[in-house]
């Protein structure tokens, strides 16, 4: 007797929902391994990284604070993702974007006029935008490959803003380190909860979801999109143009990106720094794809990814786990989320032995 | 000329990882398979070849563990992408995310370890040969593995018959599959081999280059080879040159800076990045020598059945 | 910044006695002491020295105290509500150890009043936050000495990281000793714009000793420059921790960084209810900084001539910015018969004569 896998004749509705869950049966089970190896109670473990950064309201705030910006930009992703775009710079995007944010609120230290903020906001996508327009004229001028210019980017932006903090935009009454001035109250996202961290760039944030949802899945530039990654030459033979798609899908990334980097520096950082997120645009990635490229997905996708974050500082400060288990337990959990997706094309049949049979390699 | 020949040996040294992760993901790529996660793969082949090392005192059995160790952790993403026919994007991301953290959570008892500096290879007569002589034959004996591992993917890439099958998996796995090949199993295997050979250029950094083991060491090396495949147009010559152009570069602009050369450091930093770019796009411009190499398939699922 | 003069030898006596005070009223609950770490602990690094100090204060405060850390926490947002989750979770002291989470630290402060913050290397004090740095520069003056008799070349390599100003009063102090002994000795820089990359500050490394170098130095995180010369066979200089291990016979010495009295003296202060916002910058005077033991192949002279030196640096009577100092331009920035001030000396952006190569200008 052995398992095999088939194809549904259609993927199965019902287990886009279940696969999450075995997904979480199988993340317990390997997380009550894992924790019970490394001689710590797994009940508490779990309590660490799933309950308590959520405990309280500054929690709730702060896992959303920190969804943000994984949520625009892996919305902004998949949009270019679902055409084959391959855009995996949204860091340096995102590092643009903050740029250019940051550079508008120094330029007026004086103004409180409250168009400053939509200001940086556009600024900031803008920037997103223009990061990304050069993959995407290289690519649909020269025939450059996106992946190794979006990517050979990130580390040119995260430079030139290294540049920038120790050179022209270094703060003269800060000792000579490498920061900007500290934004005043103008460029600076409203808080939305005292107390709290959480300000008004969540609503960004939501805006981005709500246009991208109607993008990918109602209008019809989406659907010319899906077309063109499902099948390229069909959209080509159907008149839709292979370098709009490229434009459509780099430009809606590095948008989305260059807003969640304004979203940091005018937000919970408040200033220009040598660096303004912590992989926020390669991780975006993965909840890109953990969402399946829908909107709606990747907002759970985001919080999840956040929410795990958040809890790898939990189980450092409660149960001594180095800051490693957490990249251990995170990679872990992704593989069971990703794996379990395959019951929704696919089913498990269990297969008689048959004398002689060949068995079907490598399943 | 002794500046010249310090430059150039140099940069052997330093593209030296990148050959062997970039050659091995060109192998998994060629086969219609993309893993992005070689700076996993790396670190994870690094601290396994460095425990070895450390415990048998042999640097080349701490290779071969690398080699197992790289192979291995693809292996996890085989699994994920091949039989269970998950995202190849995703699923190379998190398993970098894995190999950062396994390898961090494994190397803590090795931290204070140092081990012995291994000297170079130097291959009598042939070093003998002024400039060329010190650069190509007074080097870690890795790097003469790397160039073996070259002139071998090479040959079974265009010389060999399972090499064209490899090949005929990634461009189209139907077809293949109808004639008879098993595309799983090739796949699987192409994998295995990339892993390997991303353990092996982790191993080269935790043994040889720098021999010590800290932390997240590869310091996004495997970026930078996965950005050299693409780089290279799914060709091994184009590889070992790009290598070479990222390396260079590098050293270059440190021996521009310790001349006194005044331009912000940051900008020189960019300047292997920028490189990159430039030579892709004038190479890219001939969109044959594109069409005819990146593989069909790349990052495509595929199941017989669906076939 | 002003110095804050420690009064060694009566505080290790005030530390006894409390120590004895504490053994019999030991019914108060342990002071909750946290450390945030900008990177992993490791083995060697500027992390792993503050681990130490958190490591001695801890031993010297048994029973008294409970200690925390969190590492590889991210300069940026994350900082922030790390440092909070702390300050709200009970803990009464906490030490933020890294220049980056300087306006996060001020930021919690605010909302914690009772809550006693540190912060390392910054410049922003509040009425619950005190500042501490060391004069690291101290120890890269005794290190320049030993390489200025040492160097057969006369041309020392320096990879360093960003161009801030501890790093660049290290670079300056390092070519300043090196120069007083060794007046034809000069200091070639390369930035490799990365606190922690191993393989590129071996290649910096490596580069350096091909343009002549006989003795490198490094303000980088990893024992890699120290590894480099002991395989090219040329001499090193560690930094943060003791690092001949990694390089036996090239470490000439190392200028270490001391936190472990810092630590325990400003924790009992905050047990003692006697905490009060101070700035800290001390150097060997104050036990903050110091050498590795030299390298047997020093000779006996020049040790005793470092040894001289850190007795009058310890005593202040030597300072290592002492003037003339001219910069590369020739121009003098101290005055002769005059020590750089420390307002000066806290914002250092040039090279001292002696130093190859400059500084982009702004």
């Amino acid at each position: 007797m052995r398992l095999k896998l088939e194809a549904r004749p259609e993927p199965s509705h019902a287990m886009k929902y279940v696969s999450p869950l075995i997904a979480a049966v199988l993340t317990f089970v390997a997380g009550f391994v894992l924790f019970s190896a490394l001689g710590r109670n797994p009940w508490n473990a779990f309590h660490a990284f799933f309950v308590q950064p959520v405990d309280d309201l500054n929690g709730v705030a702060e896992l959303l604070l920190k969804a943000s910006p994984l949520v625009l930009c892996a919305v902004g992703l998949a949009v270019g993702f679902r055409a084959s775009v391959w855009n995996i710079g949204a860091e340096g995007q995102l590092t643009a974007g903050a740029i250019a944010a940051g550079w508008l609120a120094l330029a007026f230290p004086e103004t409180e006029s409250v168009l400053l903020l939509p200001a940086m906001i556009v600024a900031g996508a803008l920037g997103g935008m223009a990061w990304a327009a050069i993959p995407a004229f290289l690519r649909t001028r020269f025939n450059a490959n996106e992946i190794l210019t979006s990517l050979m980017l990130v580390y040119v932006a995260v430079l030139l803003l290294s540049y920038l903090v120790h050179g022209p935009l270094k703060d003269p009454q800060g000792f000579n380190f490498p920061q900007s001035k500290e934004f005043h109250e103008a460029a600076l996202f409203p808080y939305l909860i005292d107390g709290t961290r959480l300000n008004a760039s969540v609503f960004v944030a939501a805006a981005v979801v709500a246009v991208g949802w109607w993008f990918m899945m109602r209008s019809f530039g989406g659907y010319t999109m899906r077309v063109a990654g499902l099948a390229g030459s069909a959209a080509r033979y159907a008149g839709f143009s292979a370098t709009r798609t490229v434009w459509l899908g780099m430009l809606a990334g590095g948008a989305t990106a260059g807003l969640a980097g304004v979203g940091e520096v005018a937000g919970p950082i408040g200033q220009l720094l040598p660096s303004v997120s912590p992989g926020y645009g390669f991780a975006a990635i993965i909840v890109a794809f953990v969402g399946r490229l829908h909107p709606g997905g990747i907002v759970l996708a985001g919080l999840l990814m956040s929410l795990l974050y958040l809890g790898g500082e939990s189980a450092q400060m409660t149960l001594d786990l180095p800051s490693a288990i957490t990249g251990l337990f995170q990679g872990m959990l992704l593989f069971f989320l990703l794996g379990a997706d395959v019951f929704i094309n696919y089913r498990v049949r269990i297969v008689q032995p048959m004398r002689g049979a060949t068995a079907p390699a490598g399943v | 000329m002794d500046y010249l020949v310090s430059i150039l040996v140099a940069t052997i040294a330093a593209g030296t990882p990148l050959v062997f992760a970039a050659l091995g993901e060109l192998v998994t790529e060629k086969s219609g398979v993309l893993n992005l996660g070689v700076e996993g793969m790396m670190l994870v082949g690094a601290i396994a070849a460095f425990a070895a090392t450390a415990a048998t005192g042999s640097p080349w059995t701490g290779v071969l563990a690398g080699m197992l160790a790289g192979a291995a952790t693809a292996l996890i993403f085989a699994v994920l992408t091949l039989t269970l026919m998950a995202n190849q994007v995703a699923a190379g991301l998190a398993l970098s995310l894995f190999g950062v953290g396994l390898s961090a959570f494994v190397g803590k008892s090795y931290e204070s370890v140092s081990l012995d500096p291994s000297a170079p290879l130097t291959i009598p007569i042939l070093s003998d040969i002024p400039l060329l002589g010190p650069v190509l034959f007074s080097q870690q004996p890795l790097v003469y593995v790397s160039w073996a591992a070259f002139a071998g993917i090479a040959w079974f890439m265009y010389r060999s018959r399972p090499g064209l099958v490899l090949r005929a998996v990634g461009e189209a796995p139907k077809s293949a599959h109808a004639i008879g090949y098993s595309v799983i199993t090739i796949r699987y295997l192409a994998t295995l081999f990339g892993g390997a050979m991303a353990g092996i250029g982790g191993a080269f950094l935790s043994v040889f280059y720098t021999p010590l083991w800290v932390e997240n060491m590869t310091a996004g090396r495997g970026w930078i080879a996965l950005a050299l495949v693409v780089f290279a147009t799914w060709r091994p010559a184009r590889v070992m040159i790009g290598a070479y152009l990222f390396g260079g570069v590098t050293v270059a602009q440190f021996f521009a800076q310790g001349e006194g050369a005044a331009i912000p450091s940051q900008f020189l930093s960019m300047l292997p990045y920028l490189a990159t770019i430039v030579v892709l796009v004038i190479i890219s411009r001939n969109l044959n020598t594109i069409r005819l190499n990146a593989p069909v398939s790349l990052g495509k699922p595929f199941h017989p059945e669906v076939a | 910044m002003q110095r804050n003069r420690i009064r060694k030898t009566l505080f290790a006596l005030f530390a006894a006695a409390a120590l004895a005070a504490g053994a019999t009223a030991s019914a108060q609950e342990p002071l909750k002491v946290g450390f945030i770490y900008v990177s992993p602990i490791g083995d060697a690094g500027w992390t792993y020295q503050h681990d130490q100090g958190r490591q001695q204060m801890e031993k010297a405060l048994a029973g008294k105290v409970t200690t925390k850390y969190i590492e590889s926490v991210p300069e940026g947002a994350d900082a922030e509500r790390v440092i909070r989750e702390l300050a709200s979770n009970g803990y009464g002291l906490i030490f933020t150890t890294s220049f980056g989470y300087m306006n996060p630290t001020i930021k919690v402060a605010k909302q914690f009043p009772k809550v006693v913050f540190e912060h390392a290397t910054g410049y922003k004090q509040a009425k619950n936050v005190g500042i501490y740095n060391a004069r690291f520069y101290e120890a890269r003056y005794l290190a320049g000495i030993v390489a200025g008799k040492m160097t057969k070349t006369n041309v020392a390599g320096y990879v360093a990281a960003f161009p801030i100003p501890e790093v660049l009063q290290g670079i300056d102090a390092f070519t300043l000793g090196m120069r007083s002994v060794n007046p034809k000795a000069e200091t070639k820089v390369i930035w490799i714009n990365s606190w922690f990359d191993p393989g590129r500050e071996r290649e910096a490394a490596n580069t350096l000793i091909a343009q002549g170098a006989d003795v490198i130095t490094h303000h980088t995180d990893s024992p890699a420059v120290v590894q480099a010369a002991e395989e090219k066979k040329v001499y090193a200089v560690g930094y943060h921790s003791d690092m001949s291990k990694h390089g036996p016979n090239a470490t000439l010495t190392s200028a270490v960084h001391l936190w472990g009295d810092t630590y325990t003296k400003l924790t009992q202060q905050v047990l003692d209810k006697k905490w009060k916002s101070t700035s800290i910058w001390g150097g060997f005077k104050d036990g903050m900084v110091d050498i590795a033991p030299l390298n047997k192949s020093v000779p006996k002279d020049v040790a005793d001539l470092v040894a001289a030196k850190k007795a009058e640096l310890k005593a202040g009577k030597l300072h290592p910015f002492q003037g003339p100092v001219k910069d590369q331009a020739g121009k003098v920035r101290v005055p002769a018969g005059q020590a750089m001030a420390d307002d000066k000396l806290a914002v250092l952006d040039y090279y001292v004569e002696g130093v190859q190569g400059s500084l982009p200008k702004k």
